[in-house]
């Protein structure tokens, strides 16, 4: 990605906070955050365990309330929307890759990865005939009727970024997508990432505490204590 | 995204075996002990299934149920036969009498005495002999069953060990002596006793002697009118009770429940097995939800809506209570077979089968509408907590 693609903002955070409990057992997981993300952009947000890391990527996919603030995404105020309108607007818009992959043992890869679309409403043929097209993009074409337990950690790996792509959302959100993974396959699972995902009309937001990949960056988000205290952008400097 | 819900249950052979085998094991539980529950209250209307030929039973008004003897005076054949829309009307007789076989074992016995002329009112199958050989001097039949159990030959004769009751064989009614001329083969009923036919007139020489020994009189209506109307007619003529063979058998039923207290012990087993089987299908199905929440919760979070997460649970359980209640009913049907004719008392009608089946559709709902409450509180937040 270049400089000239990064020029449209994708998700705008300002003074984001989010508070869980009440009274004496509140916590303050997000205390004020600011934030800019652009289209065409791939941003890490990095810090130590419990800085908000995650806090914040459910709060940019309109899975979790903030409790002030502002934030929009793609131009919505996901907040303001009815948890019905909000999670078609996740259906559409969004794409998740997990920390822990959430893949469902009892369906093949392409079942798996044509989850998206039949929440959509495409029928049963088309989208599996879609997420066969997916999982040939992310390399593993030929294991599409294997059941997860019967593939690799890196190829479960792909399962999930093709099916956070199949539908083709503009934001796409991975948690610790190389955590699990030893150094090359991290390394191959971003190159893929950034060959796959990305493109000028999708933001990815991928949240890590694995220094190794900080070179796959547009831009970096470093995160503590509920705040971001500084972004780097390694591609300009 | 049913299609899905549906591979996801029965991706998991073991778990997808293990639920269905649960719900099938309560549906066996529940239709099982509700046929053995059926089969039994439908024992006490035996008698009046197998003796099929008339339309209408007239009886003493105060009788309950078929072992109930009130019997009334001769002249109500008479009577019965004078009521417009009867075709024909013939006596039958019952009463308990003491049986002395050969060997001198003592037994109570049903006697059963039918019209001399018609022999109407008589055994729904012959096994051996004919029913007119009862039209022989002395002529009994005797049940096929009981001439190995209770009408065995328990002592033996001189010449020979215990043995079954046969053909030609001895046996006195109230010190009458009688022939074995054949024996019969009847639907097993509630009470146990054995039963023996003769005719009318023998049986009212044999049995004690009584001013009133008329039980029963069987009447035929005429073709093109309704039984119902004509026993309205010979109640009002009579003052007995005259009612189709379904009614007297309704009533001997309900009189048997009362009294008896099947019912309520019967209730207690049939009550059980349902608890059991909701228990055991209910914490079945909330394992299985639960089991699934993540990857629930993972599907809220790409855009499924409760609505949708709702369809496709109640996809699951429907589907899983089918199955499950197919092979439970299937397996209750073969046990029955197997049994039939047996001592089990057993029978599965379209009520056992349809009630069992609303209670599993029922349980197997309350157990998704538990279960899917965690699914529809789910944070899909928590997709993102390895």
């Amino acid at each position: 990605m270049t400089n000239a693609t990064a020029t449209r903002t994708a998700v705008m955070c300002r003074g984001v906070t989010k508070v869980f409990g009440e009274g004496d057992f509140a916590v303050q997981a997000l205390r004020g955050i600011d934030l800019d993300v652009m289209l065409g952009e791939l941003t890490l947000l990095v810090g130590p365990s419990g800085c908000g890391k995650t806090t914040l990527i459910s709060v940019i996919a309109g899975i979790l309330n903030r409790t002030a603030g502002e934030c929009r995404v793609l131009g919505e105020d996901t907040s303001a929307l009815p948890d019905r309108a909000r999670a078609a607007w996740r259906g559409r818009n969004v794409g998740f890759v997990f920390q822990s992959l959430n893949l469902v043992p009892t369906l093949t890869a392409a079942e798996n990865v044509a989850i998206p679309l039949l929440i959509l409403g495409t029928d049963h043929r088309t989208a599996l005939a879609k997420a066969a097209v997916m999982l040939e993009r992310v390399g593993i074409g030929n294991r599409a009727r294997a059941l997860p337990a019967q593939l690799s950690g890196g190829q479960q790996q792909r399962i999930a970024i093709a099916r956070a792509l199949v539908h083709e959302p503009r934001l796409l959100v991975c948690d610790e997508p190389t955590s699990a993974l030893d150094h090359e396959t991290g390394h191959k699972v971003m190159e893929l990432l950034k060959e796959v995902a990305a493109g000028p009309e999708r933001a990815l937001i991928v949240v890590t505490h694995d220094s190794r990949i900080f070179s796959f960056a547009d831009r970096i988000a470093h995160m503590d204590d509920g705040h971001v205290e500084r972004i780097e952008t390694p591609s300009r400097s | 995204m049913i299609r899905i819900a549906l591979r996801m249950l029965v991706g998991d052979r073991l778990k997808y075996i293990g639920l269905v085998a649960g719900l099938a094991f309560a549906t066996l539980l529940i239709t099982q002990q509700g046929s053995i529950f059926a089969g039994f209250t439908r024992r006490s209307g035996s008698w009046i299934r197998d003796t099929s030929q008339a339309d209408l039973w007239i009886m003493d008004p105060q009788v309950e149920f078929t072992e109930d003897r009130k019997a009334m005076l001769d002249s109500a054949l008479l009577k019965v036969r004078g009521v417009e829309g009867v075709q024909w009307a013939v006596p039958l007789y019952k009463s308990y009498v003491q049986a002395r076989l050969q060997d001198g074992t003592r037994v109570v016995v049903r006697m059963i005495g039918l019209d001399d002329a018609t022999l109407t009112g008589g055994p729904p199958l012959m096994e051996q002999g004919t029913l007119d050989l009862l039209k022989q001097d002395r002529a009994i039949l005797v049940d096929a069953r009981d001439v190995s159990d209770g009408l065995k030959l328990k002592l033996g004769t001189d010449t020979e060990g215990p043995r079954e009751l046969r053909v030609g064989d001895r046996v006195d009614l109230n010190e009458h002596e009688t022939v074995v001329v054949g024996t019969f083969r009847r639907t097993r009923e509630f009470f146990w006793d054995p039963v023996v036919y003769t005719t009318y007139s023998r049986a009212l020489r044999m049995a004690p002697p009584e001013r009133r020994s008329l039980s029963y009189v069987l009447a035929k209506v005429k073709p093109g009118l309704d039984p119902k109307v004509v026993a309205a007619r010979i109640e009002e003529a009579t003052r007995l009770r005259a009612q189709t063979g379904e009614e007297y058998e309704a009533r001997s039923m309900d009189f048997i429940l009362a009294k008896t207290g099947i019912l309520p012990n019967f209730g207690m087993t049939i009550v059980l097995g349902f608890v059991i089987g909701v228990l055991v299908s209910g914490q079945m199905l909330y394992n299985f939800i639960l089991e699934n929440q993540r990857a629930f919760a993972a599907m809220k979070a790409m855009g499924a809506s409760n609505m949708l997460l709702l369809r496709m649970v109640f996809a699951q359980v429907l589907f899983a209570a089918f199955i499950g209640f197919g092979l439970g009913v299937g397996v209750t049907a073969a046990v029955g077979t197997l049994l039939h004719d047996s001592k089990l008392a057993f029978h599965m009608g379209w009520k056992v089968p349809v009630f069992g089946g609303i209670a599993i559709v029922v349980c197997c709902l309350i157990a998704a509408f538990i279960s899917i409450q965690r699914v529809l509180r789910l944070e899909p937040a928590v997709v993102f907590k390895s």
